[in-house]
């Protein structure tokens, strides 16, 4: 198939989409109440936009984000790095783990509230959580992967220490396992984002659930639109960023 | 003959798996002239190469001393050619050659302009933008060689470098290897199974024979440089080998 045809089968497609969400409420089938057509959320987006609502929860939705995702992204790094590293780190943490992982990042939104208040470090905290354990393990399983006859060729050229062996072998070579998995992370820390402002913290997640309250749908829509295009702006800008950071391969 | 620039003297190499000790040398006696190029020949699982990765500290011998005399100023008497190229795949062709000059004091400008000179020796000047895998086997074992050279070492190890590649190019790469032994006067230590190879590169061809591994016998090459193929000075040195080799082999 060409690119042209299936780019245009794709454009055909979001249409018929789009004719068919129309049609469900303008047609009666269902209440317009409680399924907005599409043709009503450019209206509700500019009326957000012109109260300033719009601007302010993406802002500090965004901030959550980005510091809960550098929090938890560092974190990972570092730990899965050592436990790569270290059979002796990884073996004295191995039971912690076990302990901990299967915990879902949700599961600490009491704490977290415990701790932090129904604050913006409640929402870094559970987005940064999530995150870790994603990024924890793909670089724990990258620098496990890294070819030892690369580490081989360090020591050859006299670079033993652990550090020499980090920064000169194992750090890039294990950097595109690492990028995977913080693209995973990524989308994760979205959800959370969401989960974590749902109680209450003010950002995205928070906004659609006063609209939602107030049975204002045609808003909801509005923020999870508006949340669909902030990952994919993100994830193409990681995407860019992996294909420069790895453009040493074939 | 001057003092040894190597000398190994009893040298053995066992370890223990499952409880079943294998011994892959044992006392194995070998020096080297400075400035020579021997070559050792042996069939796969001799422990050849192994005698390459005790002398650049990649396995721990169980027994026996290895002596280097280097000359006075040299920070890295030893530099190893792995037989596949083992390139930093993340690095360019010219920071590849320049890995092994990291750490030792030169600042950057200066690393890279060793390594641009390496590359010059090897034939790739051209080519220190391209990233390894963009480069062909034969092309990708010059960067490697020209790695190697770059620490400047008083000995070149090379671990059957050439055994990967096509005939063609292998052979390209010998002739290489002979001028750039006669350009920089390195000595060298050449592991290969390949008898031809052998007798076209060496001053000396050590055979390593048996299990455990151990120098059965010895043929110094006396064909003067630049050597060329078909020589029959060559065939006769090859066909001498080949009756060491299968001697041995019949006696095991």
């Amino acid at each position: 198939m060409t690119a042209f045809r299936s780019t245009a089968l794709a454009a055909l497609g979001l249409a018929a989409f789009l004719v068919f969400w129309e049609a469900m409420p303008r047609l009666g089938l269902i209440n317009p109440a409680f399924l907005p057509p599409p043709s009503t959320i450019p209206a509700a987006f500019l009326r957000e936009i012109e109260l300033g609502v719009w601007g302010e929860a993406v802002w500090s939705s965004l901030s959550h984000y980005v510091v809960g995702l550098v929090a938890g992204a560092g974190a990972g790094i570092g730990l899965g790095l050592l436990s790569g590293m270290f059979s002796g780190f990884e073996a004295f943490t191995a039971w912690i783990v076990r302990l901990l992982r299967p915990i879902p990042g949700l599961a600490w939104v009491p704490f977290a509230i415990i701790w932090f208040g129904v604050q913006p470090s409640a929402a870094v905290f559970i987005i940064a959580i999530g995150v870790f354990w994603i990024v924890f393990f793909a670089t724990q399983g990258a620098v496990r992967g890294v070819d030892r006859d690369l580490v081989e060729v360090a020591r050859a050229f006299g670079f033993r220490s652990p550090w020499a062996r980090l920064t000169k072998i194992l750090l890039p070579a294990a950097t595109p396992g690492i990028l995977v998995g913080l693209r995973t992370a990524l989308g994760q820390a979205w959800m959370a984002v969401v989960a974590a402002e749902i109680f209450g913290v003010p950002g995205v997640g928070a906004r659609m659930m006063q609209a939602s309250s107030l049975l204002s749908t045609d808003i909801v829509v509005v923020y999870m639109l508006t949340m669909a295009g902030l990952y994919g702006l993100f994830d193409t800008g990681f995407v860019a960023l992996q294909g420069w950071l790895l453009r040493w391969r074939a | 003959m001057s003092t040894p620039i190597i000398a190994i003297k009893g040298l053995s190499l066992a370890y223990e798996r499952d409880g079943v000790r294998n011994t892959i040398l044992a006392d194995l006696d070998l020096t080297i002239a400075r400035g020579e190029f021997l070559v050792i020949v042996g069939e796969s699982g001799v422990g050849k190469s192994t005698v390459l990765r005790v002398l650049i500290g990649l396995a721990e011998p169980s027994a026996g001393t290895v002596r280097v005399e280097p000359r006075p100023d040299c920070r890295t008497p030893m530099a190893l050619v792995f037989q596949d190229a083992r390139l930093l795949p993340w690095r360019r062709v010219l920071a590849n050659v320049a890995f092994g000059l990291e750490g030792s004091g030169l600042t950057r400008a200066q690393r890279l302009a060793k390594a641009r000179e390496m590359l010059t020796l090897v034939g790739l000047a051209d080519l220190g933008h391209r990233w390894p895998h963009q480069l062909s086997g034969g092309q990708r074992q010059r960067v490697a060689i020209a790695r190697a050279l770059a620490v400047d070492p008083d000995v070149l190890l090379m671990d059957e470098p050439f055994s990967a590649l096509d005939s063609f190019t292998r052979e390209g790469l010998q002739d290489e290897l002979q001028r750039i032994q006669a350009t920089t006067g390195k000595t060298i230590l050449f592991v290969t199974h390949d008898i031809d190879e052998a007798v076209t590169l060496a001053d000396r061809v050590v055979v390593l024979a048996g299990a455990p591994g151990r120098v059965a016998a010895e043929l110094a090459v006396t064909v003067p440089r630049p050597r060329r193929r078909r020589d029959g000075a060559l065939a006769e040195a090859a066909r001498q080998l080949r009756a060491e080799l299968s001697g041995r082999s019949a006696e095991l």
